[in-house]
C-alpha cells in the first residue's frame, strides 16, 4: 500500500458572522473535527445535504482558506500557509458549473495555458502550446478546439476542459465539487467515465463531492457522510451501502429515489428541516430530526468511532436489514 | 372524455437566426387521478410544451396544434380573459426555483390570498381562513405565523410548499409541476414528492410530473412520457417503460444510470442532443443511435403504436414475437 496522498486530521472551521448593526459576532460552526486518509489512486466521496460544510472542506483541501484547526498533509508534505503557493500545484479542482467556472472570454488553449503561465514562469510559449495541445486528446476533445471560445461548446464538452485545466499542473489530487450534477444523464456518463479513465493512467487520488448517492456508489472507494459540518459516518462504499449504521446515512439512502418502479423501498421519513450552522443542536447534531434519538443524544455529542466502519452515533443501527440506493 | 387532450402540438420560436422548433408534433391525454411523468434532457421541449399548455409563452412563440382541449374547452379559440380564468384555478403549475417563482416584495400570505381572491372571490376573513387551511394541508408548521413571512424568510422546501399550496388553493382539476425538487436536497425531496402524490390521490387531480430524475418518475409516475428534441419519442406505463424500453434511447438512457451499471465503465450515448442548426433529417436520434440504419438516416419515423409504446422508431426494441408480427 502506498503512502496516503492526503491525510486530514480535524479539520475545522468556524466563520464568524456579526448579526445586525449592534449584535454581537456569532460563529457558524461550517466544519468540525473532520478527518481521513487518501492514497493514490482511489476516490473518497463526500455525501452530504445543503449546508452540511462539504464545498467548505473543498476551500481548505485546495487551500483556498486556512482551517480554524486542525492538520492537512498533502503527498507527506504539511500544509501550512505560508507553503500555499508551492503546495497548490499538487491539488486542483473541478467545479460543479461549467458554464459559470470558464472565461467567456478566453479562448480554449488560453484557459489552459494560464496555470502554466503562473506557476511554471520558466516554460516557454511553444512547450506551454504543445503541453496544452497534449491535454486536449487526453481530455477526449479535439485539437482544432485549441482556438475556440467557451460558448461554441456543450456543457459536457466545457467539463472536459475544466478537467484538463486542472491537470495542466500534473497533480496528485483533485477535488470534485459535484462535477457531474449541472450534466444531463446522457452525458454525465460521458464525464464519469473520462474521470475514471484519467485516475487509472495516471494514478489520481480523487475528493468527489456529491449529493447524488447513485454516482457516489458507482465511483467511490470511501464514503464520508457529512451532517451539519460533522462526519456522521465513514466506511469503504461496500461497508456503507450493505449497512449503514448512523440513521440519517439511511434515511439519506432510503430518499434517495429509486430508478426501478417496482421496488419501492421502505422510506424513512425525517421530519422538519436542517438547522441553521450557526446554532448546531447540542448533543448529536442529529438528533432533533431522528427517530431513535434519546435523552443521552440531545446532551452529549457522538464522536466518530474508532472500527474501519466508522460511525458517529449512541445507539447505532444494527448491520442487518440493507437499504441500497 | 379525457380531462386534457394534445393532439400534434408544435411550438415555434422566431430568432434572429430564423425559426426555431422547440416542440414537434407533442401528444398525451390525460384522465382525471393519473400522474404523468414527463422525462428528457434540457433542450427537450419538456417544459415548453406545458408553457404552451398554460398559455404562458411569450411572443415570439407560435403554437399550433390539432386539438388542445382541457376539461372539454378547446384552449386555441378561448379569448385571454377566458383563459386566465382557467390557468391558476383548474389548471396550476410549480417550478423548479420556488425562490424565484415568489414575489420577494410581498409576503407570502398575500400572494396565496391574491390568488382566492381573483379566482374565488372570497372576503378577508374567509381567504384567511382558507389560507390557514392550505398551509396546514402542505404541511407547514405554525400556519398564522408563516402567512407572514417574506419568501427570504423561508427555506427552499417550504417556499416550495407556499407554491404548491398556491397552486392546490382553487382546487385545481390539473397540476403541473415543472422538475418541483431538482433544487432541493434529498431528503426534503422526499418529503415534497410525497406530499403531491398525497394531494393528488385525496383530491383527485391529474398530475404532470416534468423531471429529468429517472428515479423521480419511476417513483411517483403512471405512465411516463419521454421527451427528445422536441419530440416525444415514447409513453408508456411507468413499470412497462423501465422494463421494456422500445425507443432506443430510452434504452439508452436506462442503461446510462449509474446505478443499472454492470461494469465499472458507464455505458455512454455518444454526441449531442442537435441543436438549431444541426437538426438530422431523418430520425433525429439517429447520428447518436446504436441501432441505425441507412432508413433512419432519410426518414423520419412517425409514431408508432401502442404496442410499441407509441414509439417515434423504424425498428422499436424490445418486441415480443406476435408484436412483431
Amino acid at each position: 500500500m502506498s503512502a496516503p496522498v492526503l491525510v486530514a486530521e480535524g479539520l475545522t472551521k468556524h466563520y464568524p458572522v456579526k448579526s445586525g448593526l449592534f449584535g454581537g459576532t456569532q460563529l457558524v460552526r461550517a466544519l468540525n473535527d473532520v478527518s481521513f486518509t487518501l492514497t493514490a489512486g482511489r476516490t473518497l466521496a463526500v455525501v452530504g445535504e445543503s449546508g452540511c460544510g462539504k464545498s467548505t472542506l473543498a476551500r481548505m483541501l485546495t487551500m483556498i482558506e486556512a482551517p480554524t484547526a486542525g492538520r492537512l498533509s498533502i503527498g507527506g508534505e504539511e500544509v501550512t500557509p505560508d507553503r500555499w503557493s508551492e503546495m497548490r500545484n499538487k491539488v486542483q479542482i473541478v467545479f460543479q458549473d461549467p458554464y459559470g467556472s470558464l472565461n467567456p472570454r478566453h479562448r480554449v488553449g488560453a484557459i489552459l495555458e494560464e496555470p502554466l503561465k503562473i506557476n511554471r514562469p520558466d516554460m516557454s510559449a511553444d512547450e506551454r502550446t504543445a503541453r496544452a495541445r497534449e491535454m486536449l486528446a487526453q481530455v477526449g476533445l479535439r485539437p482544432e478546439h485549441y482556438d475556440r471560445y467557451p460558448h461554441m461548446f456543450s456543457g459536457g464538452q466545457r467539463q472536459r476542459i475544466a478537467v484538463g485545466r486542472a491537470l495542466m499542473l500534473d497533480p496528485k489530487l483533485l477535488v470534485l465539487d459535484e462535477p457531474v450534477s449541472a450534466l444531463d444523464l446522457s452525458i454525465q456518463s460521458q464525464i464519469l467515465n473520462l474521470l475514471l479513465d484519467l485516475q487509472e493512467r495516471l494514478g489520481l487520488a480523487y475528493v468527489f463531492i456529491s449529493h447524488d448517492l447513485s454516482v457516489v456508489r458507482h465511483v467511490a472507494d470511501e464514503v464520508i457522510v457529512m451532517y451539519l459540518g460533522h462526519s456522521v459516518e465513514y466506511a469503504s462504499k461496500e461497508a456503507l451501502f450493505d449497512a449503514q449504521r448512523h440513521p440519517y446515512t439511511k434515511a439519506l439512502l432510503s430518499a434517495t429515489p429509486r430508478a426501478d418502479p417496482g421496488q419501492h423501498s421502505q422510506r424513512i421519513r425525517l421530519s422538519g428541516e436542517l438547522p441553521s450552522p450557526l446554532n448546531i443542536p447540542a448533543g448529536c447534531p442529529f438528533s432533533p430530526r431522528c427517530w431513535l434519538a434519546q435523552d443521552r443524544c440531545r446532551t452529549e455529542r457522538p464522536h466518530l468511532s474508532d472500527e474501519s466502519h466508522a460511525h458517529a452515533c449512541f445507539f447505532p443501527l444494527e448491520a442487518e436489514a440493507p437499504v441500497s440506493a | 372524455m379525457a380531462l386534457l387532450e394534445i393532439r400534434n402540438l408544435s411550438v415555434e420560436f422566431k430568432t434572429s437566426s430564423g425559426s426555431f422548433r422547440a416542440v414537434d408534433g407533442f401528444e398525451t391525454s390525460l384522465d382525471a387521478g393519473e400522474i404523468l411523468g414527463v422525462v428528457g434532457e434540457s433542450g427537450s421541449g419538456k417544459s415548453v410544451a406545458f408553457l404552451a399548455l398554460m398559455g404562458l409563452l411569450p411572443w415570439t412563440a407560435t403554437i399550433t396544434a390539432d386539438q388542445l382541449s382541457f376539461d372539454g374547452r378547446d384552449l386555441r379559440s378561448i379569448s385571454a380573459r377566458e383563459r386566465r380564468r382557467i390557468i391558476g384555478k383548474d389548471m396550476a403549475m410549480i417550478f423548479q426555483e420556488p425562490m424565484s417563482s415568489l414575489n420577494p416584495c410581498f409576503t407570502v400570505g398575500f400572494q396565496i390570498k391574491e390568488a382566492l381572491r381573483r379566482h374565488l372571490g372570497l372576503d378577508a376573513r374567509a381567504r384567511q381562513a382558507r389560507a390557514v387551511e392550505l398551509f396546514e394541508q402542505v404541511g407547514i408548521p405554525a400556519p398564522e405565523k408563516r402567512l407572514s413571512a417574506f419568501p427570504h424568510q423561508l427555506s427552499g422546501g417550504m417556499n416550495q410548499r407556499v407554491m404548491i399550496a398556491m397552486a392546490i388553493s382553487c382546487k385545481p382539476k390539473l397540476l403541473i409541476a415543472d422538475e418541483p425538487t431538482t433544487a432541493l436536497d434529498v431528503t426534503i425531496q422526499a418529503q415534497i414528492l410525497e406530499l403531491l402524490t398525497a394531494l393528488q390521490r385525496d383530491t383527485g387531480m391529474a398530475l404532470v410530473l416534468i423531471t429529468h430524475d429517472m428515479g423521480v418518475v419511476a417513483e411517483t409516475a403512471h405512465k411516463v412520457s419521454v421527451q427528445y428534441a422536441g419530440q416525444k419519442v415514447e409513453q408508456q406505463p411507468v413499470a412497462d417503460l423501465f422494463a421494456t424500453p422500445h425507443h432506443p434511447y430510452t434504452a439508452a438512457l436506462l442503461s446510462a444510470l449509474p446505478e443499472r451499471a454492470v461494469s465499472r465503465r458507464l455505458p455512454t450515448i455518444p454526441g449531442v442532443v442537435p441543436g438549431q442548426f444541426d437538426r438530422p433529417q431523418g430520425c433525429l436520434f439517429s447520428p447518436r443511435c446504436a441501432h441505425v440504419q441507412d432508413r433512419c438516416r432519410t426518414d423520419p419515423p412517425p409514431p408508432g403504436g401502442p404496442e410499441t409504446g407509441f414509439a417515434r422508431c423504424h425498428y422499436p426494441l424490445n418486441l415480443t414475437q406476435e408484436e412483431k408480427a
